[in-house]
């Protein structure tokens, strides 16, 4: 038996698709879960996918925070399940406050879509523990509002703690504060990422395999665990 | 008939595009002397009935959990009518 990975699918979610197919290509079992429905079928891991949950209505991922199966999730994450939120995901995490901080529109007030390097800069995480610390990857971006934003307190805390998980290099693309593109809670088992690993695990369709790390390091601890 | 009337906008010091964008715009129109224009969103809800104290506090809760996100915005509530 392998990891079960749920993968959720919110009304307007786009990249539930591959990310479940990045959990494929991991090793793993990819099982969908369904927004309306309080359930994470025993699951061992989830990814809360990339896209534009409930049209981005409101704030983005300000509806999808309420949905019944992020009553579980949420629950399930304090206690310790590995949780990562791409994207739309990651502004999921931030307004169910798993994550601390907000993210805002672009500075640049353009939707950006663009190959992005980035520094992995806390490989002691439940997504990241393939990396090495200060390893560049390249993987896409796509957002219109990925602009990280914090308090001063909060972002020295981030800092402080090893908790900025990666960070964009050569440009910042979307305003983000201190160059900020992923973030994790004080455990390490919730991460959230602006830019998409899910698209960046095959030569064939990614700029780079550079992704797939996220879902072999969790699928490497949930075996080593013992939990599969 | 009841009616609430929520206010949100952005914390002053998170950067506000939009506002800015705008800003520019007024300029360009030929409004001179703009010297900052932040956006917000405004909420004008309407309730059966007169607006208990049950159903005022419910309201202050969720706007300060869905109608808006307090790190990065604050909001007013105004009773229009209590019904």
């Amino acid at each position: 038996m392998t990891a079960r990975i749920g993968v959720v699918t919110f009304p307007g979610s786009l990249d539930d698709g591959d990310a479940g197919r990045a959990v494929r290509i991991a090793g793993a079992e990819s099982v969908s879960l369904w927004h309306g429905d309080a359930d994470l079928k025993g699951v061992d891991a989830v990814v809360l996918p990339g896209g534009f949950s409930y049209g981005d209505y409101l704030r983005c991922g300000a509806i999808a925070r309420f949905a019944p199966v992020m009553s579980v999730l949420i629950e399930a994450a304090r206690e310790g399940m590995p949780v990562l939120g791409i994207c739309n995901g990651f502004q999921i995490l931030c307004e169910s406050h798993l994550l601390p901080g907000a993210l805002t529109r672009n500075d640049s007030l353009h939707f950006v879509c663009r190959d992005q390097r980035l520094r992995i800069e806390s490989p002691s995480t439940a997504w990241t523990s393939q990396y090495v610390h200060g390893q560049e990857i390249v993987i896409p971006l796509k957002n219109g509002e990925g602009g990280y934003v914090a308090d001063e307190r909060t972002l020295d805390e981030l800092e402080g703690d090893g908790r900025v998980v990666a960070r964009y290099l050569e440009i910042n693309p979307n305003g983000s504060r201190r160059n900020i593109a992923g973030i994790c809670n004080e455990a390490g088992n919730v991460v959230g990422l602006m830019p998409h690993p899910e698209h960046a695990v095959e030569e064939l369709t990614g700029p780079s395999t550079d992704g797939l790390g996220f879902f072999a390091s969790v699928l490497s601890l949930l075996v080593s665990a013992g939990s599969v | 008939m009841a009616r609430v009337v929520v206010d949100v906008t952005l914390k002053p010091e998170i950067l506000d595009p939009q506002g800015r964008a705008v800003q520019g715009a007024l300029g360009r129109l030929g409004l001179a002397g703009v010297t900052s224009v932040r956006q917000g969103k405004q909420f004008v809800i309407e309730l059966e009935g007169t607006l208990d104290a049950d159903r005022r506090a419910s309201l202050d809760e969720l706007a300060a959990t869905l109608l808006s996100n307090p790190v990065i915005e604050d909001f007013t509530l105004t009773v229009e009518d209590a019904g």
